[in-house]
């Protein structure tokens, strides 16, 4: 393997980050004590996170090749490898991945009471199958970690979710395997079509006909959109999320949606890239409508946490659109944006959970005046409401900006109009912070109501620290996140751009002419 | 050899593994007389299987096959992979079917005795090269079966189970015979070879009576597979049968249907591929349909299974539909897989099987996890296997029909066929949720015991590891099927 870098630390540490989670929750099977499972948890995620943290140091930037590639042979009768490495797309989502585990664990503390053993273990498990899905360089290896996430998480949302969980979690679960079967039909035959391989790196340099790239192309999008979800198969999000426990919803937003747009960058974009040029007006369009339609519906939510879910369908409509513009600035902010939304909509998700835990409500209507009961509560969530809105000094702003940046470059109304989608946003968001937080106190929940609202205790502010520091690091320097990706963004538009078919559209529209 | 002769004994040697299992069928009878308990007898049973399984391996029919009896019966890699699901089949059965039998007061030896008299038959089935045989082979597998199903004498579920099976069976064999006697009418020969070459040399693959021939052997074949719209016999047989016995019908009859399907169409109709393979699509759509779609609604979980492994069928179908030797590889693989899966779901189902508790209803099923946490965890593994989810085998089983599939250019078979999986995980994820999601107030009580762990565990850890790390028995079906 020339075109790789091979892992050249003393100790597999790929393999180490997605397997020490395995052991966890293989062995919290045979504990019993409620306690020793949360510490056992705790420990193997800020194991993990550790072990995961020379990835950023010993990362070349200045390449975009594959790095700490192992290889070992694993199913040779199909001509299928164990391989598994990280570019400059891939980092950062498994830095996310492995931090916001340990918020997770954090954040369920004293809020997850039955069956504590079985979430943890689902926990673990989530986080193994997310850190393998961001680092498989075999797309049999990539499927079976994308599958295997449907069980804890259907688990997780079904047993610990709240009033409706029944409802979101079936629907979740079959939503997201209908698009992921269609894909593995698309696999099987890229399968064929690329000599028998399944090889990520190898099907990113073929020139597959049109025709085979159209199909091949539909397909992954099954699977894909529904997990960012794009508008029209966003439905399922709302419920997922609203009915997850927290550290559910967390995963959810923070890592599991992000998926579907990682996919597009692994798969759809250097596999099939005429395809992909040819889908592109479409695909900016979606977006823009999930932007706008999902910032709208924002408006006439009543629940806390639905209006969360609903905007990010809008958020990851910027992050789609900022991947289609294919340009450095929309594909870099977009893949800045999924990290930034993780983060941002991870701590919001934290901090709806830490306040259902002493109000035990969700409508936007019994709270207000939040500010005088809660105000370290009140002045974090402004922090995290000012970055969703996108203001300059939060991450949210450099996101958003390169991504509309890009978007103006590809293509002048659909900058204009997906900026039209920032003023919703600040909108919606500033309503929801001033019905929480000012007007009148609400009479239930004052100092002298029947449930006690206290503030955050230390255990909760270490949960959103971490958060709250990449909130400003990203915010202020975003070369530190950003400098990652460079290389690895220039060779995907590159590929994307330059190929057997650029320059062609006519050909390509006879090529369509030729499916139908 | 020559032919005068006729049959020496020399050609007992390759039937030596049906001799063993048909003496250990016996010998269970007569120790039936002697002894009070059954355990000596179910034991018994499972040695005889293991020396059975030994007496195979030792054979070497694996790489240079055995033919016997003038070309009647041959232990090649074909057969002998068969045989060794049918094996595994026997003994899983009896290790899950050894407390159950006693719970349902029909813990009778002869139970025992049966089990091995209808694997013979399997063996045979996997064995024929000449459509007597076959038929012989069908007939002792078909007849021990309907006793099985009806083994609950007192209950009258039991014996419609057994009444229905044995008309509509009785059916089916007349089908297979009715199909037999035109094809030799029109080829002059029984032996699958010799019918391969009379086509070949009459030329004759277009001639509408052998093909009507064709059409009512694979009926009979349907039959025993349960493939829609021969299925209707499968979720009253499945519901009113024993739960041991349902395990057990639900992979061995299965598999030998598929083991004579198989060898039958390319050895025997090679040259007619095209005209079977039209006359398969359309059933396996429809059976994928009629499979994945009833369960929806069913609230017996053994109706539940039976219309799942209804389903299942379609699925192994398509390895054969994809009509390469690879093909029909990937078939073989799912059959094996789906041994081990449905099986496991069956020993659950048993597990639930109390005193005075059926345990048959999807209600039954509430609230399992928090009572048998492990119980439950195991159930969870089966059915996320036969939706085919990794890491469990049943993807494996799944990607690799898919596969050969999609290799033979079917891919619009293997679009739908996805599509149904979609919609079976419904049902599945259902006994799911009714074991994690929902409460109950009763206590569940589980009936285990030693030789029930053991099967669980096999079932369990192979449903697994073949999920996981699939390649040692890929290659060694590969290898085997191929010689």
């Amino acid at each position: 393997m020339d075109n790789v870098i091979m892992n050249n630390l003393d100790y597999p540490i790929l393999s180490w980050t997605v397997l020490l989670p395995v052991f966890g929750s293989l062995l919290l099977l045979f504990m019993q004590n409620a306690r020793a499972v949360r510490w056992t948890a705790l420990i193997f995620t800020l194991l993990t996170f550790a072990i995961s943290l020379p990835l950023l140091t010993q990362f070349d930037k200045g390449t975009h090749l594959m790095q700490f590639v192992e290889k070992h042979e694993w199913i040779p009768s199909w001509g299928i490898n164990y391989i598994i490495g990280i570019d400059g797309i891939s980092i950062l989502f498994v830095f996310l991945t492995t931090i916001l585990s340990i918020l997770c664990v954090l954040v369920s503390w004293n809020s997850i009471n039955t069956r504590v053993r079985e979430f943890h273990i689902a926990i673990l498990a989530m986080e193994a199958a997310m850190v393998g899905v961001f680092v498989s360089l075999d797309f049999f290896l990539f499927y079976l970690f994308w599958e295997a996430m449907l069980i804890p998480m259907f688990l997780l949302i079904g047993v610990w979710g709240g009033a409706n969980k029944l409802y979101a979690s079936i629907k979740f679960f079959l939503y997201t395997l209908v698009g992921s079967v269609l894909m593995l039909v698309g696999i099987v035959v890229l399968y064929f079509a690329g000599g028998k391989t399944l090889d990520i790196l190898t099907l990113s340099t073929l020139s597959l006909p049109m025709g085979l790239q159209f199909w091949l192309f539909l397909a992954f999008f099954a699977a894909f959109a529904v997990k960012v979800p794009m508008f029209p198969v966003h439905t399922w999000l709302p419920d997922a999320h609203t009915e997850a426990p927290t550290a559910g919803s967390v995963i959810l937003a923070g890592v599991l949606i992000k998926m579907g747009a990682y996919g597009f960058l692994r798969f759809s974009m250097p596999m099939l890239p005429d395809a992909t040029r040819l889908f592109i007006p479409v695909l900016m369009v979606l977006s823009v409508v999930a932007i706008i339609y999902g910032a709208l519906v924002c408006f006439a939510q009543k629940d806390f946490k639905r209006l969360i879910a609903y905007s990010s369908v809008s958020h990851m409509g910027f992050v789609t659109l900022g991947l289609f513009a294919m340009n450095t600035q929309g594909v870099e902010g977009g893949i800045l944006q999924m990290i930034n939304h993780g983060i941002i909509t991870g701590a919001m998700f934290l901090m709806i959970g830490m306040i259902y835990e002493r109000t035990h409500t969700r409508v936007i209507s019994e709270y207000g005046g939040f500010a005088k009961i809660v105000p370290w509560y009140a002045g974090l969530f402004c922090i995290l409401t000012f970055a969703s809105v996108g203001l300059p000094g939060t991450n949210g702003f450099v996101g958003e900006f390169l991504i509309i940046f890009g978007a103006f470059k590809a293509k002048q109304i659909i900058g204009v109009l997906s900026a039209l989608g920032i003023i919703l946003g600040a909108g919606y968001m500033l309503r929801l912070y001033q019905d929480i937080f000012f007007q009148d106190a609400a009479p239930d929940f004052e100092k002298k109501g029947k449930h006690p609202v206290w503030d955050l205790d230390m255990r909760e502010v270490l949960t959103l620290a971490p958060l709250l520091l990449l909130v400003f690091w990203i915010g202020f320097y975003p070369n530190t996140f950003l400098s990652y990706m460079h290389a690895s963004v220039e060779h995907l538009i590159s590929r994307v751009n330059y190929t057997a078919y650029a320059g062609q559209e006519n050909l390509i529209a006879k090529y369509i002419m030729e499916i139908f | 050899m020559n032919t005068e002769v006729g049959i020496s004994l020399r050609d007992a040697i390759p039937f030596i593994p049906e001799l063993v299992i048909i003496c250990t069928g016996l010998i269970a009878m007569m120790l039936d007389l002697v002894v009070r308990k059954k355990g000596p007898v179910a034991a018994f049973v499972v040695f005889g299987t293991l020396v059975a399984g030994y007496a195979m391996c030792k054979l070497n029919g694996f790489n240079e096959p055995q033919s016997a009896f003038l070309n009647m019966f041959i232990l090649d890699g074909y057969a002998g992979f068969f045989k060794l699901i049918f094996f595994i089949n026997l003994i899983l059965t009896v290790c899950i079917s050894y407390r159950y039998m006693i719970i349902e007061k029909s813990s009778y030896g002869e139970y025992y005795s049966l089990l091995t008299f209808a694997t013979a038959g399997m063996m045979v089935m996997a064995s024929a090269t000449d459509l007597i045989t076959l038929y012989l082979g069908l007939e002792l597998m078909a007849l021990s079966t309907y006793i099985l199903a009806g083994l609950m004498r007192n209950d009258r579920r039991s014996n419609e189970a057994a009444l229905k099976y044995f008309f509509l069976g009785a059916f089916s064999s007349a089908f297979l015979l009715y199909g037999i006697s035109l094809t030799y009418g029109m080829t002059g020969t029984t032996n699958l070879n010799e019918i391969s070459a009379t086509i070949q040399n009459l030329n004759i693959a277009g001639n509408p009576i052998l093909f009507l021939g064709l059409i009512f052997i694979m009926t009979a074949f349907a039959f025993k597979i349960a493939l829609a719209p021969f299925h209707m016999w499968a979720p009253d047989v499945y519901e009113g049968a024993p739960t041991s016995v349902t395990a057990f019908m639900s992979v061995g009859p299965k598999a030998a249907g598929f083991a004579v399907l198989g060898r039958v169409l390319f050895e025997a109709f090679g040259s007619m591929q095209v005209q079977w393979t039209n006359i398969l699509i359309p059933l396996a759509l429809l059976t994928m349909a009629v499979g994945s779609i009833v369960a929806l609604s069913q609230t017996n979980i053994k109706r539940m299974l039976a219309y799942s492994s209804v389903a299942h069928a379609s699925y192994m179908l398509l390895g054969v539909i994809a009509g390469t030797p690879a093909g029909l590889v990937s078939t073989i693989n799912y059959l094996l897989i789906y041994t081990f899966m449905n099986i496991g779901a069956f020993a659950i189902v048993i597990l639930l099987r109390s005193e005075g508790f059926q345990g048959q209803d999807l209600d039954d099923y509430r609230g399992l996890a928090k009572s048998n946490p492990l119980a439950a965890a195991l159930m969870l593994v089966f059915m996320f296997s036969l939706t085919g989810i990794p890491p469990t085998a049943g993807f494996i089983g799944k990607f690799y029909v898919f596969m050969e599939l999609i290799n033979a250019d079917k891919t619009y078979l293997a679009v739908i066929a996805v599509a149904f999986s979609a919609i079976s995980a419904f049902f599945y994820l259902r006994v799911v949720m009714y074991m994690y999601m929902k409460d109950s107030d009763e206590p569940r009580t589980i009936s285990c015991s030693p030789s029930m762990n053991v099967a669980l565990a096999v079932t369990a850890l192979m449903v697994i590891v073949l999920g996981i790390y699939p390649e040692p028995v890929l290659n060694y079906v590969k290898t085997v099927v191929f010689g």
